[in-house]
């Protein structure tokens, strides 16, 4: 493999680069919080799908999950937003240049709470983005009030429960047609980092609503959002595997009782059921699979829903394949006899 | 069948002259009838103008529409009408009262209006009888009874129904099936009024030369062509009276005229309300797109936050702002200059905005695709200060003239430039020293292309700070941008002939103003020095005017003198010169209140 023939040179991946190439600033949020478990597999899942940094999109809204586009890939350009708006911002960006990947990092308030309209209203338009909640029930950044993804009876830090029911974002996304939702947690890197690939290369809308604790607000008991809560109550649906388009043994491996769905790009996920046979495929599935969990209290972790076959909103709007913003006047702006044409309508 | 209530018949004929009121239900398809009646008149070369009145609802509601024909061309609104057509039970007793004294009535005789306004002359028409002989489908004459009043004025005053049947086509598309069922009501309407009405009314129209390559259009349609030929490449929106039409002429145009190989070289998104619209702006602005919206004062309101990220992140795009009445849904159908602050300083903390202020469907035309020019160059959020009486109305205009200009796209580094400063640069440095920044584009193959883009204090290197001087460095540097905007937005047009008095207006006063103007001048031999301001910020010629006079009226389209105040705010060594003429109840100015209000005013000096 390139970049490995002498033994001191760095490792690279396929396009030369090495994992700093893909690193950001260095974290600024408390030690141990979930979310820089998952900055970290951004940095991994970029890496080892050699991601070209400049043709990647990095946005957020506002909150502490919203700062982490600054602890990865500084060679990206990214736009941390406003307060529950950056799906609006996504969609802009793709507008203008359909060919950026793009990953947009929220929280559980930022999407839940303020950008609940925002959010549904892109689950329904399949824009080409990786959507990823890092989810911990809580503001940190105002220091602890409860979001809309608290379960009902969770308890803040000092005691206050929460009265009302959590919204499950799995559920609504997979009701409003999006095409690939996952549910994580951040404890369980080996499943991010293999989910993490699946969706950058899943042409469409990926949703990855990942329980992400904060150690600083949410850690205690009596919360469902804590490391020990969810290292106790994480159940993994499936033994995921990503096989990257490039990879020439594709062919020759087994492939038994798991799942194998080949993606837009050519790569290949690979969904083995845990336990009973669930189908990632099935809608109604999905919606009773995540019904039943919930009450349980326990979470469900893996690839809840897939269907790949959704045309990406780009196509569904009739875009054409070069970048908006690097169309020449010759063709944004219409001839003399168009002008005339229409003048002569007016007459 | 004329009725006798004047006793002396006018004998003098008034040519080319007169306002005609329209009164119908909407939903009735009487907008079509009125345009025909008002492309006809433009069709015989006469100057003219047509508003629609129309109420927040789709049918059954009362509905107006004016045209003002007049050989001088005074096109602005006129408080009384000289011809008034009843055509809606519901409010015929208060149409009436419309018509200024003498004036011709026009009505379905069993309206009852016989005993009203014995000063006008009567022309009762059997409307019902008549479409019922005339349109055989029934479902089909609620829409078709209006074209019988479009045959009884063309024989009353004389309008060639050549350029009515034309005119017809025109309005129908040449839909033949429609315009066969239109037809026969329009002959019906002229044959009847031939057969029974006793001209007893001094209106008819001539021929004039007035309207030779001129165009009819709605200032929406001009906006949207001056954005398409602009090269807009994204418009995100979502509908709003009177902004809808904006948008949807922008998409029919691009849909048209922009596509490439089956595709299109265009992204137009309806967005879920007007918080995503803007946030679709600015993310397709940041990216490179040239991006605009239309919106109306609500929509702006909501839109406020992420204004102010834009003016502080420094990314370009264009929000045409059709303004109208009231706070709050307010009157939805009308107009109003009511949202002057809150476009000039839209949003917290510190912001100042690009506007540009149209009178007309041309000016319309080049100001769009001038702002997609000035965002960029600016890299900044650029408004254009439309509103309904400009944006709904029908307007007679020269034709538009095909930008010779090439579009500007402002400070841009691409890869070779990156490589030629061997990558270092710095996005939010003032390297020129006018205030605007480089920028890149997301995608530049560069290594050093990419830059974090944030609403939060940043340094001339992009980079996060919460140092006093960082953040007190970097908005002086905003102001200073500011100060080269004022040397790249439209001047204002300025007529001085050296007069004490001075008069600032903005828009679609235009029309009235002018007219005041000449009246002022000729009943009362009053002169003025007048301003049209076409931009913020203002620029030195607005100071210099201010200067040059003892004393400024500002007239403008709302209670609380909005643009005075910020004349007041920008200028203030001039604020003692500054007097308000304030006209507000939803309907366009006319010149009588310009005229009564400095007659006034001039008589304190």
């Amino acid at each position: 493999m390139a970049g490995t023939a002498t033994p001191n040179a760095p490792e690279t991946n396929r396009i030369g680069l090495q994992k700093k190439d893909y690193s950001g600033s260095k974290s600024t949020l408390c030690i141990g919080c979930g979310h820089d478990l998952i900055t970290a597999r951004v940095i991994d899942a970029c890496y080892d799908l050699n991601i070209q940094p400049e043709q990647f999109v990095k946005l957020s809204g506002i909150g502490c999950s919203s700062k982490t586009p600054a602890y990865f890939m500084s060679r990206s350009f990214s736009f941390n937003s406003v307060h529950g708006r950056m799906p609006s911002i996504a969609t802009g960006t793709a507008l203008a240049n359909r060919t950026l990947k793009m990953i947009g990092v929220s929280g559980d308030g930022d999407t839940a709470n303020i950008g609940m309209g925002q959010f549904v209203h892109i689950m329904r338009r399949n824009l080409d983005l990786v959507y990823v909640v890092e989810n911990n029930g809580v503001y940190g950044l105002t220091k602890g009030q409860f979001s809309a993804t608290a379960d009902k009876g969770s308890k803040l830090k000092h005691g206050a429960v929460n009265p009302f029911h959590a919204i499950d974002l799995c559920a609504l996304a997979v009701e409003l047609g999006c095409g690939f939702v996952a549910r994580l947690f951040a404890g369980n890197t080996k499943m991010m980092r293999q989910v993490l690939q699946a969706a950058l290369a899943f042409e469409g809308l990926a949703l990855l609503d990942i329980i992400s604790p904060c150690v600083t607000f949410n850690n205690h008991a009596g919360s469902t959002k804590s490391f020990p809560y969810a290292k106790d109550n994480e159940f993994a649906l499936q033994d995921i595997g990503f096989v990257p388009a490039y990879d020439p043994h594709y062919e020759e491996m087994e492939h038994g009782e798991e799942r194998d769905i080949k993606l837009g790009d050519g790569s290949h996920v690979t969904i083995k059921a845990l336990d009973k046979d669930y189908d990632p495929t099935s809608r109604t599935a999905a919606l009773s699979l995540l019904a039943e969990y919930h009450e349980s209290g326990k979470i469900a972790t893996g690839i809840i829903y897939i269907n790949e076959k959704e045309p990406r909103f780009v196509d569904q709007i009739n875009m054409c394949e070069q970048p908006l913003s690097t169309l020449p006047q010759s063709i944004t702006r219409p001839g003399k006899e168009v002008l005339e044409e229409v003048m002569n309508e007016l007459a | 069948m004329a009725t006798a209530e004047v006793s002396e018949t006018e004998t003098r004929t008034i040519v080319n002259d007169f306002v005609l009121h329209v009164a119908t239900a909407n939903g009735s398809g009487s907008q079509t009838s009125n345009m025909v009646l008002l492309r006809a008149l433009f069709g015989m070369g006469i100057p003219v103008s047509g508003k629609n009145l129309f109420p927040s609802n789709i049918q059954g509601l009362p509905t107006w529409f004016t045209i003002r024909a007049n050989k001088n061309g005074w096109i602005s609104r006129k408080q009384d009408a000289d011809v008034v057509v009843c055509m809606n039970p519901e409010t015929s007793d208060e149409d009436v009262e419309t018509a200024r004294q003498g004036a011709v009535l026009i009505y379905e005789e069993s309206l009852n209006l016989a005993d009203k306004r014995p000063d006008c002359v009567h022309y009762a028409v059997p409307f019902k009888k008549l479409i019922a002989e005339n349109c055989p489908d029934m479902r089909l004459r609620k829409l078709v009874i209006n074209m019988l009043y479009v045959g009884v004025c063309a024989q009353l005053f004389e309008i060639d129904m050549e350029e009515i049947q034309k005119a017809l086509k025109q309005q129908l598309s040449g839909k033949q099936k429609a315009i066969d069922i239109n037809l026969p009501a329009l002959e019906a309407g002229f044959k009847w009024a031939a057969e029974n009405l006793k001209k007893a009314d001094p209106f008819k129209v001539e021929r004039m030369n007035a309207n030779e390559g001129k165009i009819i259009v709605e200032g929406n349609a001009a906006t949207a062509l001056g954005l398409m030929f602009g090269g807009i490449t994204v418009v995100t929106w979502y509908p709003i009276t009177p902004s809808s039409s904006l948008c949807e002429y922008l998409e029919e145009y691009l849909n048209r005229f922009r596509m490439k190989d089956g595709k299109k070289t265009f992204a137009v998104v309806q967005a879920e309300d007007e918080i995503a619209a803007v946030g679709m702006l600015a993310g397709a602005g940041w990216a490179g797109a040239r991006a605009a919206t239309s919106t109306s004062g609500p929509g702006i309101s909501l839109m406020n936050e992420i204004i102010g990220l834009a003016y502080f992140a420094e990314i370009p795009f264009v929000i045409c702002d059709v303004q109208r009445t009231g706070p709050s849904t307010g009157l939805p159908t009308r107009t109003m200059q009511g949202d002057v602050l809150s476009l000039l300083y839209a949003s917290h903390g510190d912001t100042k905005h690009v506007v540009v202020i149209p009178n007309t469907p041309k000016e319309a035309f080049e100001m769009a695709g001038e702002s997609l020019n000035l965002a960029e160059e600016l890299q900044t959020p650029v408004f254009i200060m439309s509103d309904l009486d400009l944006g709904m109305n029908y307007w007679v205009s020269d034709r538009f003239e095909y930008p010779t200009e090439p579009i500007r796209r402002g400070k841009v580094l691409g890869k070779e430039e990156l490589e030629k400063l061997g990558g270092k640069w710095g996005r939010y440095a003032d390297v020129d020293g006018d205030g605007i920044p480089y920028r890149t584009i997301p995608g530049t193959e560069h290594p050093k292309a990419a830059y974090f883009t944030r609403g939060t204090g940043h340094t001339p290197q992009a980079t996060y700070s919460e140092k006093p001087h960082d953040w007190k460095n970097n908005m002086d540097r905003l102001a200073r941008k500011f100060e080269t905007a004022k040397t790249m937005v439209p001047k204002p047009e300025i007529q001085d002939n050296g007069h004490a008095a001075g008069l600032i207006y903005y828009g679609t006063t235009h029309e009235a103003i002018r007219e005041a103007c000449a009246a002022l001048e000729a009943r009362h031999g009053l002169k003025l020095d007048l301003c049209r301001l076409r931009a913020f910020p203002f620029t030195q010629e607005v100071e210099d005017f201010l200067n040059k006079h003892e004393r400024v009226y500002v007239v403008e389209l709302n209670r609380d003198g909005q643009m005075r105040m910020a004349l007041h705010a920008e200028l203030p060594h001039f604020s003692h010169k500054l007097r308000s003429i304030k006209h507000y109840d939803g309907m366009p100015l006319t010149a009588d209140v310009v005229v009564k209000a400095i007659v006034e005013r001039e008589r304190e000096v």
